[in-house]
C-alpha cells in the first residue's frame, strides 16, 4: 500500500513572522509603511514630467536634441534602481526554527554554568576573532539566533538583516547586504538627475530671457507664460532642496563604501575614535573596498524571494512497506512542515507488512536528476 | 519537483545537530569543521570534515572576489540589472552545485548511517543541520 501526498512547497517568506508585505509571488518585498515611498515616487516622476513637458521641447529645438534623450535614460535608470532597492529582500535572516533555538539555548546554558538563584544570567554574547580583532556577536531574543557580524535587528520590519545599513523610509525598505549597491546607485543617479534638471532649468530661463527679454515673451504668450514660469520655478526649488540632501547622502555613502563601513557602524562609532583603523572587514584599500561593495557577488535571498518562483509542488511518495537497508533516502527539497507529517504517517500506519525480498537499493520511481532539470527549465521559462 | 521518500516504519527523528558558522575569516560563508560529539558513533571524523571542507570551498568559490565577479557586476549595472532576467548569477550556479553535492553526500554516505544533511540555504546560510534518525524496529540497535 502506498500513500501519495501532494503538498505545495511553502516558501520561507510566506511564513516569515516579520512586519513585511509581500506580493507578486514573493518577488516584491517591502516594509509596512509605504507612505514616504509613494511621496518619493511622486516627487521624482512629477518633477521629471514637468521637465519633459515644458523644458525639453524648447531645449531640444534651440540647443540639442540629445538633452531630453539623456534625461529619459537617466530617469529610467533612477526608477529602476529605486524599484530594485524598494522591492528586493535586503538580506533578511530567517528566524531559528524551534529545534535550532533549543540547541542554542542548551549551548548557552552549558557555557554559563550554574547561575545562583536570584542573580541575573550573564548577557548572551559570543566572541569571535576576525582578522585579529575581537568582535562580539549579540544574541537576538526575537529571532533566537546569534547575529552574524554586521547584522542587526530592524525594529520597524522586525527582522534581523545581514550587513544592516539603515531602514530608509524614502525607499520603504531596509538597506542591507543584498540591496545596498542598488540604494547607492539610486542616490548617485538621482543626484545626477537632479543636477541635470536644475542646470537645464536655469539654462532654459536664461535662454528665454536672453532671446527676447521677459516683457516681450510675456506679450507673445500672455496666457501660458506665467504658468510655465511658475512651473519652472517650482522645478528649480524642488531640485535645489533635493540637491543638498541627495548629493550629501551620496557623498556620505561614498565615504562609507571607501572604508567598508555601514551607516549602523558609523552611528554606533564601532570603528571610529579610539578604534579607528581597526575595521576588520576593510581591505585597507579604497578601490578594493569599493569593488567589493559595488561589484561583489549577488547574494541569494535567505527567505526564498525571487530565487525559486516556480518550484511549488512537491510530491511525496511514502512507501511504508518497502524494506531497504537505508532508513531514509531523501529528496533535496524538504519542506520543514512535510517532514513531521511523514514521520507521523510512518508512525500512524502500522499496516500489515507485505513480505518483499529485502532489496538493498530500490531505484527511485522518478529520477531526481530529471526533475531537477525540469524545475530548472520551469524557472527559466518564468 | 518529484521527491521520493522511502521510510521504514519505526524510524523517528532522534535529535538534530547544528554546525555553526565560522567567522574567523570574516563574513564569508564558512562552517566550523569541529566534529560534534553526537555524531561520534555514526560517522568518521575524517568523512565529516571532508564534507564540511568541500562545502566551505564551494561557498568560497561562490563569493570569490575577482575579475569574473567584477565583470559580472559591472555588466549588470550597465544594463540596470535587467540582465539577470535572462542570466543566472554566478552565486546561483554554485548554489545549485552545492545542492547536488549535498544530495550526493546524503545518498552515498549519510543516509546509510541514519543521518540527513540539510542544505544550509534552507536555514538562511546560518547552520548546517544534521538530523539523526533512530531505528526503533525490533532487533536493530543503531
Amino acid at each position: 500500500m502506498s500513500a501519495v501526498m501532494i503538498t505545495r512547497k511553502v516558501r520561507k517568506w510566506e511564513k516569515l513572522p516579520g512586519k513585511n508585505t509581500f506580493c507578486c509571488d514573493g518577488r516584491v518585498m517591502m516594509a509596512r509603511q509605504k507612505g514616504v515611498f509613494y511621496l518619493t515616487l511622486f516627487l521624482i516622476t512629477g518633477t521629471c514630467a514637468l521637465f519633459f513637458a515644458f523644458e525639453c521641447p524648447y531645449l531640444a529645438v534651440h540647443l540639442c536634441p540629445a538633452i531630453p534623450v539623456f534625461a529619459v535614460l537617466l530617469f529610467l535608470f533612477v526608477m529602476a534602481m529605486l524599484l530594485r532597492t524598494s522591492f528586493s529582500d535586503p538580506g533578511v535572516l530567517p528566524r531559528a526554527l524551534p529545534e535550532e533555538a533549543t540547541f542554542i539555548e542548551m549551548e548557552i546554558e552549558a557555557a554559563n554554568g550554574n547561575v545562583p538563584a536570584g542573580q541575573r544570567p550573564p548577557p548572551r554574547i559570543r566572541n569571535v576573532q576576525i582578522n585579529n580583532q575581537i568582535v562580539k556577536l549579540k544574541y537576538c531574543y526575537t529571532c533566537k539566533i546569534f547575529r552574524p557580524p554586521r547584522a542587526s535587528h530592524c525594529s520597524i520590519c522586525d527582522n534581523c538583516v545581514d550587513r544592516f545599513d539603515h531602514h530608509c523610509p524614502w525607499v520603504g525598505n531596509c538597506v542591507g547586504k543584498r540591496n545596498y549597491r542598488y540604494f547607492y546607485l539610486f542616490t548617485l543617479s538621482l543626484s545626477l538627475l537632479t543636477i541635470y534638471i536644475f542646470t537645464f532649468d536655469i539654462v532654459h530661463v536664461v535662454m528665454r530671457s536672453m532671446n527676447g527679454g521677459f516683457l516681450n515673451t510675456l506679450k507673445e504668450t500672455p496666457g501660458t507664460y506665467p504658468l510655465k514660469l511658475s512651473l519652472t520655478v517650482l522645478e528649480v526649488l524642488v531640485c535645489f532642496f533635493t540637491l543638498w540632501s541627495v548629493v550629501g547622502l551620496t557623498g556620505f555613502h561614498t565615504y562609507l563604501i571607501s572604508l567598508n563601513q555601514t551607516t549602523n557602524e558609523d552611528i554606533k562609532g564601532s570603528w571610529s575614535g579610539k578604534n579607528r583603523g581597526q575595521n576588520p572587514y576593510s581591505h585597507k584599500n579604497i578601490i578594493k573596498n569599493c569593488c567589493e561593495v559595488l561589484c561583489g557577488p549577488t547574494y541569494p535571498s535567505n527567505i526564498g524571494t525571487a530565487i525559486n518562483p516556480t518550484v511549488s509542488v512537491t510530491m511525496f511518495i511514502v512507501l511504508s512497506l518497502q524494506k531497504t537497508t537505508a532508513p531514509l533516502i531523501p529528496n533535496e527539497h524538504t519542506p520543514d512542515d512535510a517532514k513531521p507529517s511523514i514521520a507521523a504517517s510512518a508512525e500512524k500506519s502500522p499496516s500489515p507488512k507485505e513480505e518483499h525480498p529485502a532489496a538493498t537499493k530500490v531505484p527511485p520511481l522518478a529520477s531526481p536528476e530529471t526533475d531537477a532539470e525540469t524545475s530548472i527549465a520551469k524557472e527559466r521559462a518564468h | 519537483m518529484l521527491g521520493l521518500y522511502r521510510i521504514r516504519p519505526n524510524i523517528t527523528v532522534s535529535s538534530k545537530v547544528f554546525i555553526q558558522r565560522d567567522y574567523s575569516s570574516g563574513t564569508i560563508c564558512k562552517f566550523q569543521t569541529k566534529f560534534p560529539s553526537e555524531l561520534e558513533s555514526r560517522i568518521d571524523k575524517q568523512q565529516f570534515e571532508e564534507t564540511i571542507q568541500t562545502l566551505n570551498n564551494l561557498y568560497a568559490e561562490a563569493e570569490k572576489l575577482g575579475g569574473k565577479s567584477y565583470l559580472e557586476g559591472c555588466l549588470a549595472c550597465l544594463t540596470a540589472y535587467t540582465i539577470f532576467l535572462c542570466m543566472e548569477t554566478h552565486y546561483e550556479k554554485v548554489l545549485k552545485k552545492i545542492a547536488r553535492y549535498i544530495k550526493d553526500q546524503n545518498e552515498k554516505i549519510y543516509a546509510p548511517r541514519g543521518l540527513l544533511l540539510t542544505d544550509p540555504i534552507e536555514r538562511g546560510l546560518r547552520v548546517v543541520e544534521i538530523t539523526i534518525f533512530e531505528d526503533r524496529s525490533i532487533g536493530s540497535g543503531r
